[in-house]
């Protein structure tokens, strides 16, 4: 246990400094590249597996005692969260060594890469504020190079926006830190869950709440904060949207959700009233985008932000089997979302363009991808036996006891309009015929094979999660156990205490 | 004193916001500045005053002696300092590429990704 | 930029530059100082050849690319975290041994050090990469 709760921090991290080492070397690169990814994987499943075993593992860095020195927490919901990253680490690899063009890849794209898994992990597995902000600047600085490699003028103009909005966030979440420590005087997550607790101030508490709201409410695109989303996720490679799309958010979605089951939990019928509130506009602002929408992609980054209200409605409703839910449908999403992106860039390889109005007559020439391409889209719009399909009915059921039925209206409308989004782009780019002649940018040749094979593992796993839904869904309680009981976090870090 | 850093951290807060929602891409990296210098001198000013010594071990001795500074806040504006660093930096090519790309620093021009 | 006066002075204050900064680096051992701030005066140091002279004389005299610098800093910074597993101590945890036959007395020796020196190259990396980058953009 010395080692292995940042193994999946210091994996990615040797991984991107050995290729900046060997700079030119783009063959080396690409080796480590996807050997890496597969390494860390292994790391995350093994951390996960001890997790499991032994339940919250604590790292002290340096041996310094709790409070005091950085300390690593990975707690069920975080081991979770780690393993389906580097799934997805995995997968974008791998698939970049098919689908990457060689400018990108000479100007450091694997590194950079590796940086923001490494961020992601860093700031699933952080169990201190303040280190959680250094996570977040180095997942952000590496995504916003990712989304402006390459150069083009709309990924210009997307990325300003990406990166103005982004760094806003992390002023605001920056003074929130500075608050808090003038506040509690301590930033180690489980001290300050004991601290806050005797702070005689609901006003400053709400205050606080309120500025980590915004800080974590931009960074996981929730209704009003969302507009950097959809404005610039279309406009970088396919597999620097997939990467961004399956884990920043969520990356948002774990801060929320760690912060507002651990620090503010003191007047839950104003804050969480207000998420869940927020939850239920996110979701139908995001899906109407969606509505609106005719390329492949943006219509995927719309309901991105309709998903993000799933998982905050989770953490809005706040009972375990609500939180259970929340678990369930972002690893569903992670996986189904990443999945869906990777499919349209084989759609963009194969026939050269993302406008529905020009596709069409996929479905003809490539059946396998249109299967592929299914297995996802209906998972997304939750269709049984599909995984998204337990999550959504989690999340509704966890409403209906705690009778917030306007919640659940708006749950279950969303979920219909998902399959209409999901049927548009099917019906689209796979069911009618053709619209172009033959010759024009399409290609005959099937993509090879560095392609597929990510999108048909991370198939697998929505199918795998659907159909053993039932010990999946047991593994996201205990987590959402965990979370629920502050107590088993603090102890676990502070060792005995109050 | 703590009077006056918090007008200094309204008026930084002020002045960024004000320059963020001009239309020009250069007043917008200055407000981005202006906000990470106000957040971090806000750290610095919520951390409160403990005295003026810096917290070092003096020679001879096998702990500090009060009054001494709080280090950790300092740590962390350190850290925030670097980073902002870092970020302004990367902020400060990419405004300028994508001047060269899109002909144009007003971001009301820069409407092609929007909806 | 060609002036007479600086290039002249250049050559001997980037010596004293980089001696300033080893100097910050060993004393940031337990005073003030370090690797960061070693590593600050010494891309001042560059940056002061890349004024005086141009980036190409700048590049020659560092010798290696700033990103591989970058990538070996983190390297060997992360690397110093990974010996205190051979005692069975966290990662990071400091390990240290003393050398009784240091000129002056016995010296202290020990893996933050190795960290710091790290931390040096890192920070050396990342300014010439932006100043290099930029000085190299007109």
């Amino acid at each position: 246990m010395n080692l292995l709760p940042v193994l999946p921090i210091l994996i990615p991290l040797f991984t991107a400094s050995s290729m900046l080492v060997a700079w030119r070397s783009r063959r080396l690169h690409r080796v480590l590249g996807a050997a890496g990814a597969l390494c860390n994987l292994a790391a995350a499943i093994a951390l996960f597996a001890a997790v499991e075993r032994e339940g919250i593992v604590v790292l002290r860095l340096g041996n310094w005692p709790a409070p005091f020195g950085i300390v690593f927490v990975a707690d069920l919901f975080a081991a979770i969260l780690v393993a389906a990253s580097a799934v997805v680490g995995a997968a974008v690899a791998v698939y970049s060594l098919g689908g990457m063009d060689p400018e990108r890849e000479s100007f450091g794209y694997y590194p950079l890469l590796h940086i923001l898994l490494m961020g992601v992990s860093g700031a699933f597995l952080s169990g201190d504020i303040f280190n959680l902000y250094v996570w977040f600047e180095v997942m952000l600085i590496a995504s916003f190079v990712l989304l402006a490699l390459g150069g083009e003028k709309e990924q210009m103009e997307g990325a300003i926006k990406y990166v103005t909005l982004n760094l806003v966030s992390s002023a605001i979440f920056l003074a929130a830190v500075g608050i808090l420590y003038g506040t509690a005087g301590t930033l180690n997550l489980a001290d300050l869950a004991v601290k806050l607790r005797e702070v005689d101030n609901p006003g400053l508490l709400n205050a606080l709440a309120m500025l980590f709201l915004v800080a974590f409410g931009i960074k996981a695109a929730i209704f009003p904060l969302f507009f950097w989303l959809p404005a610039s996720y279309h406009t970088p490679h396919v597999a620097v949207s997939a990467v961004l799309a399956g884990l920043l958010t969520k990356v948002g979605v774990y801060a929320l959700i760690r912060v507002f089951t651990l620090l503010f939990v003191r007047d839950p019928a104003f804050t969480h009233g207000l998420i869940l509130g927020l939850a239920g506009v996110t979701m139908i602002t995001g899906v109407l985008g969606a509505a609106a929408q005719s390329d492949f992609r943006r219509i995927l980054s719309f309901h991105i932000v309709s998903q993000i209200g799933y998982m905050v409605m989770g953490l809005g409703l706040l009972s375990p089997l609500a939180l259970a839910g929340a678990i369930y449908f972002t690893v569903h999403n992670i996986m189904a979302k990443t999945n869906l992106f990777l499919v349209s860039g084989i759609v963009q390889r194969d026939s050269g363009r993302l406008s529905l109005a020009d596709l069409g007559g996929l479905y003809k020439d490539r059946p396998a991808l249109s299967a592929l391409f299914l297995i996802p889209a209906l998972s997304l719009a939750g269709v049984p036996p599909l995984s998204g399909f337990f999550g959504k009915l989690a999340l509704v059921r966890a409403g209906l006891e705690l009778r917030s039925y306007p919640i659940v209206a708006a749950a279950l409308a969303v979920s219909l309009l998902t399959l209409f989004s999901m049927t548009k782009i099917w019906a689209e780019a796979f069911w009618k015929p053709s619209p172009m002649p033959e010759a024009e940018g399409r290609r005959r040749d099937p993509a090879p094979a560095t392609l597929y094979a990510p999108v048909i593992a991370m198939a697998a796993v929505t199918v795998a999660m659907g159909l053993w839904a039932e010990p999946a869904f047991a593994l996201a309680q205990r987590a959402a156990a965990q979370l629920s009981d502050p107590a088993g976090y603090i102890r676990a870090v502070l060792g005995g205490g109050p | 004193m703590e009077t006056v850093l918090a007008v200094v951290v309204g008026g930084l807060y002020a002045a960024g916001i004000y320059l963020m929602l001009r239309r020009s891409l250069v007043k917008l990296l200055f407000g981005l500045a202006l906000m990470s210098h106000a957040a971090n001198l806000l750290i610095f000013t919520a951390a409160g005053f403990h005295g003026e010594a810096p917290p070092l071990v003096p020679e001879g001795s096998r702990a500090l002696l009060p009054p001494y500074a709080d280090p950790l806040p300092q740590a962390l504006i350190l850290t925030a300092i670097v980073i902002s660093f870092a970020v302004l930096a990367f902020g400060l090519a990419l405004f300028r590429r994508a001047y060269s790309e899109v002909g144009t620093d007003d971001l009301d021009q820069m409407k092609a990704t929007d909806t | 930029m060609s002036s007479l006066i600086l290039r002249t002075a250049t050559r001997f204050v980037f010596p004293l530059l980089l001696l300033f900064s080893v100097f910050l680096l060993v004393r940031g051992h337990n005073e003030p100082g370090g690797g960061f701030a070693g590593g600050l005066v010494a891309s001042a140091a560059f940056s002061l050849v890349v004024i005086a002279y141009g980036t190409d004389v700048a590049r020659k005299s560092l010798r290696a690319r700033p990103v591989s610098l970058i990538g070996a800093g983190l390297l060997v910074a992360a690397g110093s975290g990974l010996w205190a597993l051979l005692r069975g101590e966290p990662f990071l945890t400091g390990q240290w041994t003393t050398i009784e036959r240091f000129p002056g007395g016995p010296a202290d020796l020990g893996t933050p050090l190795l960290f710091d020196i790290g931390v040096l190259l890192t920070v050396l990396g990342v300014v010439l990469n932006i100043v290099f980058s930029f000085a190299e953009e007109e």
